[in-house]
């Protein structure tokens, strides 16, 4: 059985589940999008403000928020670890995922999926296209391979960090309020990361590099090329930071003590 | 009325127990109000004010906002679509109270804790961090005391309104979701009302929502002024007397059509 294999019958699997409850599928992507609105509505009313924003116009930043959304959907699809420590180390349920044969991580991605979370990005794809539209942007034959990658990169930051703060339960299983920080934390990535000051800049870009997520990926399809190399490097800091979590992760998975006795 | 006293006094307890979860709650919302307050400065730019308002009362606002919320905020919602869903419900019902009174205590028990345990010393933080004002005027802390607790009974209400329809909708959560979010950009707590166009502002005027939030923030900035503040007033507690109709009327339908899930 190869992990390909394996990832489709979850997924099979998992969708059955759902469609089970259909409703109640619809009200969370509902509940999602309503979400994702409001965050729009908070751009579309503070540009009833203000025309310019450090340099960035009304549309340049909605497209910027709506790439965001693309990479934050594949991140909440497959990697909902925010409650690992509690779901999997406190409960023991690590035990059950070490006896089997295939990588610990993999195996709670499959088994934590919520693929409708993809649904944010169809909304990000729409809000990229309608500010893409009043930009007047226009796409070479290689943009949607450029994007893929950029996507990828920034799914990938979001996953490194998570996965990160995960493997901190392997050492200390005490409840930290750690993880909800983050996720207000990566808020801060959705805006154009100079209207920061050079501190927080800084941070965003190698500490904790949320602005991979929105911004630099987001300035090469605005055409802003003082931003490209910062752009380019997006899949290689995800890469860089989700190697480093799995790394990470198996060592903890090493120091993993089992609950009970 | 002393069992109700009771019930705020236990709920205290009970989370002075697990205070420390407090400390990393303040550093959340220090983080989100340092992300409004870069994002205000941006938009300000070398404007000196915006519908009113100066960046240092902005910021004030932001900052208010966040630890009011500390204050109104709270789980009943959840907590009474849980108990429906595993049936506690049926014994909360012939115990010798109120069921929703006592709700609202226990919220209430939680708002007292959070601000003492919460609010001030998060805000004597970011009082540190941010340019905030805080006012000199008696009156306008007493206004805004006032304004608080009515804030907290909107919200309160609000929240019973959507417990009580797990009753007929069995799985709520979907509902619990959405209603938070309306209300964090409906109140206020994410930008003040009176940046919203004309058209949106007088929708919302017909709607609860503001007092949750924009009023009492209002009040503190000093935004509003003179007769302003009455009239801030006098919508809250309105609201106050026509939310507890809906909140009457559903739940005795709702009692009468109870179904105890696996009973």
């Amino acid at each position: 059985m190869s992990y390909l294999s394996i990832f489709f019958q979850y997924a099979g699997q998992y969708l059955k589940t759902r469609l089970t409850y259909r409703a109640d599928m619809l009200v969370e992507i509902f509940s999602d999008l309503l979400f994702q609105a409001v965050n729009l509505i908070f751009i579309l009313v503070v540009f009833g403000h203000t025309s310019l924003l450090k340099g960035w116009s009304k549309d340049e930043m909605v497209f910027i928020y709506g790439f965001f959304l693309v990479p934050f959907a594949v991140f909440g699809a497959f990697f909902n670890i925010w409650d690992f420590t509690d779901r999997y180390i406190v409960k023991g349920e690590m035990d059950r995922i070490l006896t089997r044969p295939i990588h610990s991580l993999f195996q709670i991605i499959l088994e934590r999926m919520e693929l409708e979370s993809l649904f944010g990005g169809v909304t990000g794809l729409a809000i990229m296209y309608y500010a893409g539209n009043n930009l007047g942007l226009s796409l070479h034959w290689y943009d949607p391979f450029i994007f893929l990658v950029l996507v990828a990169g920034g799914a990938l930051v979001y996953a490194g960090i998570f996965v990160t703060l995960a493997s901190i339960g392997f050492w200390s299983d005490s409840r930290t309020d750690i993880m909800p920080m983050m996720y207000n934390i990566g808020n801060y990535g959705r805006y154009p990361v100079d209207i920061y000051n050079r501190i927080i800049r800084y941070v965003l870009t190698w500490i904790l590099p949320f602005a991979f997520v929105g911004v630099y990926p987001a300035a090469y399809f605005l055409g802003r090329e003082e931003w490209y190399h910062y752009a380019f490097i997006t899949p290689l800091i995800g890469v860089i930071f989700f190697a480093i979590s799995v790394f990470l992760w198996n060592i903890g998975v090493t120091k993993y003590r089992g609950a009970g006795n | 009325m002393a069992k109700y006293l009771e019930m705020i006094r236990i709920r205290f307890l009970m989370m002075l127990a697990y205070r420390t979860n407090y400390y990393s709650g303040i550093l959340i919302y220090s983080i989100n109000i340092g992300a409004y307050y870069f994002l205000w400065s941006a938009i300000y730019g070398d404007k000196p004010s915006i519908q009113h308002l100066s960046i240092v009362q902005m910021t004030t606002y932001i900052a208010v906002s966040w630890m009011a919320r500390a204050f109104y905020f709270n789980n009943i919602d959840r907590e009474i679509a849980l108990e429906i869903k595993e049936g506690k419900v049926a014994i909360e019902m012939i115990r010798p109270y109120n069921y929703l009174s006592m709700k609202m205590m226990q919220g209430l028990g939680e708002g007292v804790f959070r601000i003492l345990f919460f609010s001030v010393p998060g805000m004597v933080i970011v009082y540190f961090i941010f340019p905030i004002q805080f006012t000199s005027h008696p009156a306008t802390w007493l206004y805004f005391l006032v304004s608080i607790i009515l804030s907290f009974i909107i919200n309160t209400q609000i929240n019973l309104l959507t417990g009580i329809a797990t009753f007929f909708l069995f799985n709520n959560d979907g509902l619990i979701r959405a209603k938070r979010v309306v209300i964090d950009l409906f109140s206020g707590l994410i930008l003040p009302i009176s940046f919203f166009p004309g058209w949106a502002q007088s929708i919302m005027g017909y709607l609860p929502f503001q007092g949750i939030s924009y009023i009492p923030s209002m009040i503190f900035t000093e935004g509003f002024q003179g007769s302003e503040v009455i009239h801030g007033l006098m919508n809250q507690a309105l609201w106050c007397l026509v939310l507890f109709i809906p909140i009457q009327v559903l739940w005795t339908t709702a009692k009468r059509q109870l179904i105890v899930q696996g009973g």
